[in-house]
């Protein structure tokens, strides 16, 4: 919701030329404040799956197998090769995301489409690329409860769910914003002039990567 | 709000293609190496195991945050605006880890 | 200056033509102004609900064994006397003076985002009705104002009582990070040229503190009431102890929060005083510089004490040192502005004004409030205080005689302002002296009733424990701040039509805001100021005052010179059209996404009640409201 609000307010499109003190632009000071913000609601999540790490009474567990009061075997459940091909994938979209950008800011200079593509094909890229990690993400927790762990069982599954949860909502709402992206590119086309639209979202983007790079380290690799 | 103003504010110009691609290659072949380290039983088992993971984790988190997201080259203001707060949560969390330690 | 002491109906003529008035005029106004004034009159009609609630709860403590409410209404009524006077009143107070003052401050035309700026105040006034409303029905939270888990958790609280909490915080929550992104971004961005941060007005000082705290601040409740929410509708365990769920994570998250919630409450209070009382000693603020460094450190310091809340809990000796020595350190930049209020009175040539008395009043009190907390910051200490009515005592005199003091004076200072007609002094002085006597009869025996072992949130108390005396003081003093608030109330409607006409600059104040018509035109500024100091107004009255401060001109020659610029003071009226200036849009829609965000957090109350279909339609359609109108907002031009 928060991610809303902040998108409304480094929207808000001022079409006069305004004086401002510093000379930058408002809606990059305001995101990157609202960055700032989402770095304490990220580290309060974090914070708490790591205090409830093993704390969890009963399975099943990230890190090693458990068997039931019933005889129920369960794995492991974390499913490396999945997430580091999924990590990849956002990883690269951030590498999508950087062209995107630069292709709206350098879009008329001579020569420049030739070499590196248009803006148009690498906003598609990032979306698509967030939408396979969600799709990832999709197929793991559903294997995940298949597998018996619901954001009911244990702390585990309630505080991975929750902290993964949020970081997949913030690419989901990262997806709808480049999207509407795409869309005002196609139906207008984004120039230089349009820059710090797609800059606002490209920061946020790329913290929604770095993010994903520090759960990825503290929750899938470190045991 | 000029977009013609905020550019010539841009006391650096923005890293270039060879950049991108050279800081996407690093997170590729670090991203490689964690996983990898994963997988060897004895390196989980020493006690380099979590530092080294935390060090490569800081080392992707900076390039991005540096190249990517332009605060190598952007205006100071930002870097206030986020490592601030970044280093707030981060005593948070480490307070938390201690606080809550049995 | 005869021009501008014209009376306000005159000059208010041309900013209130038709179609700027009536209801639909407030729900899409997005000028800063107008929103700081329906901020400040629905923080208003709160205070009278916040404190309604406090003279139910003295009532029944009056006297042992009284039994005018349940012990489970009286839960509700002290919850929602906590969580109302410190999120439905004292922060929208502070709200109103962000919005109505840092524009004019720095020399803005508006704040940053307008629109979202009107997007903070319907998610503020929504929020305040979906949390205040429930107690008509004897729904009303009940597990205190910081809602400890596991007691607000499903377990042990499985009423409705705290899913109203639990949502309600969370909408007020974006509600006031939405604003403190716009004044982070107005107040960086559009300050008049010339304004550097150093000569950036104290209330507006503060004012850029605060929001620092609220957006890192927040996103912990935000985080941990999420976590009770999930725990309440969706099954999860955080909270649960028979799960392995750690007690103390809710205290230790909620105070993460909490304790720079007790500075954000407290420093726009002190940035108040800190104009009233130049203005009034006739004297630039005493160490400047000092007062702002020291509000950028007791924001820093407020992050590293939280757990000075939680000595009881048993966190070991290392984490209980750690904690108090902060804690300790944290009275020294706070120290440093009770020093240098009382310095800028010191040679100066004092007025005491209603406005002026709110101020020395704040400063007296909170000293009070201020040691008594020293007290408790040793955990040997606070174990002999904590939960009795010495905390009680100790926090409600640096609110009330700290923040709700500071707001009054703010109030009576900036009313001309706001309004252009003064208010009455006599009742003023009235209010102030009843205000002054209550407040002490009220929370000083607490300090007593506490150490006799009083403890807190009991709806009554046996005779002969030594605390009947005290008891009844306390309830005596309550309804004296109750007479004191109706004569406030009484002043403040009666001076709106019938004041003495103040004119732009009724007090010789220093500072911008004062070098514009009362009330200021829609555009505020004809025409952006170019500021050479910090008080730019005493610099064109008053230079003799303003000698020692730095100055400075973009022309070198001028400089030489002079040491000031006189500035220009603007008392004429014309019509932002007829100036060329560029006004936002009136629009519905900031209002529109404020109304999807609450339907959709009420789809988790009746997913409580297990109506499962229509929790799900409630979510989806208030979902699809929200992002609806959020689209249309973004695409429609601002200007």
């Amino acid at each position: 919701m928060t991610t809303a609000t902040a998108a409304a307010g480094a929207h808000e499109a001022h079409e006069h030329t305004h004086y401002t003190t510093t000379g930058l632009d408002n809606r990059k000071i305001a995101i990157w404040a609202f960055i700032g913000s989402e770095c304490m609601l990220f580290g309060s999540l974090i914070s708490t799956y790591l205090v409830y790490k093993g704390r969890s009474v009963v399975g099943p567990f990230p890190h090693e197998a458990w068997t039931s009061p019933t005889g129920q075997v369960f794995k492991p459940i974390l499913d490396i090769p999945v997430t580091s091909a999924s990590t990849f994938v956002l990883l690269m979209s951030s590498l999508f995301m950087v062209l995107a950008l630069a292709a709206v800011e350098n879009k008329g200079k001579p020569g420049y489409e030739g070499t590196l593509g248009s803006s148009k094909l690498w906003l598609l890229a990032t979306a698509l690329a967030g939408a396979v990690f969600l799709g990832f993400q999709a197929y793991e927790f559903t294997s995940f409860v298949h597998e018996g762990l619901t954001i009911k069982t244990n702390l585990f599954g309630s505080s991975f769910f929750t902290l993964t949860g949020f970081h997949g909502t913030h690419v989901a709402v990262g997806v709808l914003w480049l999207m509407t992206l795409l869309f005002i590119d196609m139906k207008r086309g984004l120039g230089p002039k349009d820059t710090i639209l797609v800059d606002i979202c490209a920061l946020y983007w790329h913290f929604v990567d770095v993010v994903w790079i520090v759960i990825f380290t503290l929750v899938y690799l470190i045991q | 709000m000029s977009n013609d103003r905020a550019h010539a504010d841009h006391v650096h110009e923005h890293p270039t293609w060879k950049q991108y691609k050279w800081v996407a290659l690093w997170l590729f072949v670090i991203t490689v190496v964690e996983v990898w380290a994963y997988y060897i039983p004895a390196f989980v088992a020493s006690k380099a195991f979590v530092p080294a993971l935390l060090l490569m984790s800081a080392v992707k988190f900076t390039i991005v945050v540096m190249f990517y997201m332009h605060l190598k080259y952007d205006h100071s203001l930002f870097r206030k605006l986020f490592t601030g707060p970044l280093l707030i949560a981060g005593a948070t969390l480490v307070a938390f880890l201690f606080l809550f330690k049995r | 200056m005869a021009s501008s002491a014209a009376t306000p109906t005159h000059a208010g003529a041309a900013s209130h033509s038709s179609e700027q008035s009536g209801l639909w005029s407030w729900l899409t106004t997005v000028d800063h102004k107008k929103i700081g004034i329906l901020y400040l009159y629905t923080a208003l009609f709160y205070l009278l609900v916040g404190g309604l609630e406090a003279v139910l709860i003295r009532t029944q403590l009056a006297k042992p064994n009284l039994s005018l409410v349940s012990a489970d209404f009286y839960n509700q009524l002290f919850t929602m006397h906590g969580t109302t006077m410190v999120f439905l009143v004292v922060m929208p107070l502070s709200a109103a003076f962000f919005n109505y003052l840092i524009p004019l401050q720095i020399g803005a035309r508006d704040v940053a985002f307008p629109r979202l700026n009107a997007f903070s105040y319907w998610v503020y006034a929504l929020g305040g009705l979906f949390i205040t409303l429930p107690i008509f029905w004897g729904l009303a939270p009940d597990g205190g104002w910081f809602a400890y888990a596991p007691l607000s958790g499903p377990t042990y609280g499985g009423g409705y009582n705290m899913d109203f909490w639990v949502i309600g915080l969370q909408v007020l929550g974006i509600s006031s990070l939405a604003a403190a992104f716009n004044f982070i971004t107005t107040i960086i961005n559009m300050r008049a040229p010339g304004m550097t941060l150093m000569r950036m007005p104290m209330f507006t000082w503060m004012s850029f503190v605060v929001q620092f705290l609220v957006i890192l601040a927040f996103p912990v409740i935000t985080a941990a009431l999420f976590f009770l929410q999930f725990d309440r509708f969706f099954g999860t365990q955080f909270y649960e102890v028979a799960a392995g769920g750690d007690p103390l994570l809710w205290q230790h998250l909620f105070w993460v929060f909490g304790h720079p919630e007790v500075y954000i409450l407290i420093l726009p209070a002190f940035g108040l005083v800190s104009e009233v009382l130049p203005t009034h000693s006739r004297k630039p603020l005493f160490g400047y510089n000092a007062m702002a460094y020291s509000g950028i450190m007791i924001g820093f310091l407020g992050f590293g004490v939280w757990a000075h809340h939680m000595f009881a809990v048993g966190m070991g000796p290392v984490a209980d040192s750690i904690f108090a020595v902060a804690t300790m350190l944290i009275g020294l930049p706070t120290g440093v502005k009770i020093f240098n209020w009382i310095a800028t009175m010191y040679g100066g040539s004092l007025r005491f004004p209603v406005a002026m008395k709110f101020a020395i009043g704040l400063i007296a009190m909170f000293t009070i409030g201020g040691i008594s907390g020293v007290m408790h910051s040793s955990p040997p200490s606070d174990l002999q205080q904590t939960d009795t009515y010495f905390i009680v005592a100790h926090f409600h005199y640096v609110l009330y005689g700290g923040a709700m003091m500071g707001i009054f004076a703010g109030i009576y200072h900036y009313f001309p302002k706001m309004t252009g007609r003064f208010m009455s002094e006599s009742l003023g002085n009235w209010q102030f002296w009843l205000n002054f006597i209550g407040l002490n009869l009220t929370f000083f025996p607490m300090h007593f009733s506490g150490m006799l072992g009083m403890p807190r949130r009991i709806y009554t108390y046996d005779a002969g424990q030594g605390w009947d005396l005290f008891n009844m003081m306390s309830t005596v003093g309550t309804y004296m701040l109750l007479v004191a608030g109706l004569l406030f109330a009484y002043n403040f409607f009666r001076s709106k039509k019938h004041g003495a006409p103040a004119g732009s600059d009724p007090w010789g104040a220093p500072t911008l805001e004062w070098s514009i018509p009362s009330p200021p035109p829609d555009y505020n500024f004809a025409q952006i100021p170019e500021v050479t100091s910090r008080y730019p107004m005493w610099d064109l009255k008053a230079p003799d005052r303003t000698a020692g401060i730095e100055h400075s001109h973009p022309d070198a020659a001028v400089i030489a010179e002079a040491h000031a610029v006189p500035m220009h003071e603007e008392t004429e009226r014309r019509t932002a059209k007829e100036l060329g200036i560029p006004m936002p849009f009136n629009t519905i829609k900031p209002f529109l996404v404020a109304l999807g965000i609450i339907i959709l957090f009420s789809g988790l109350i009746v997913l409580h009640i297990g109506n499962f279909p229509l929790a799900m339609a409630t979510m989806l359609g208030g979902g699809a409201f929200m992002v609806g109108s959020l689209y249309a907002w973004l695409t429609s031009p601002l200007e």
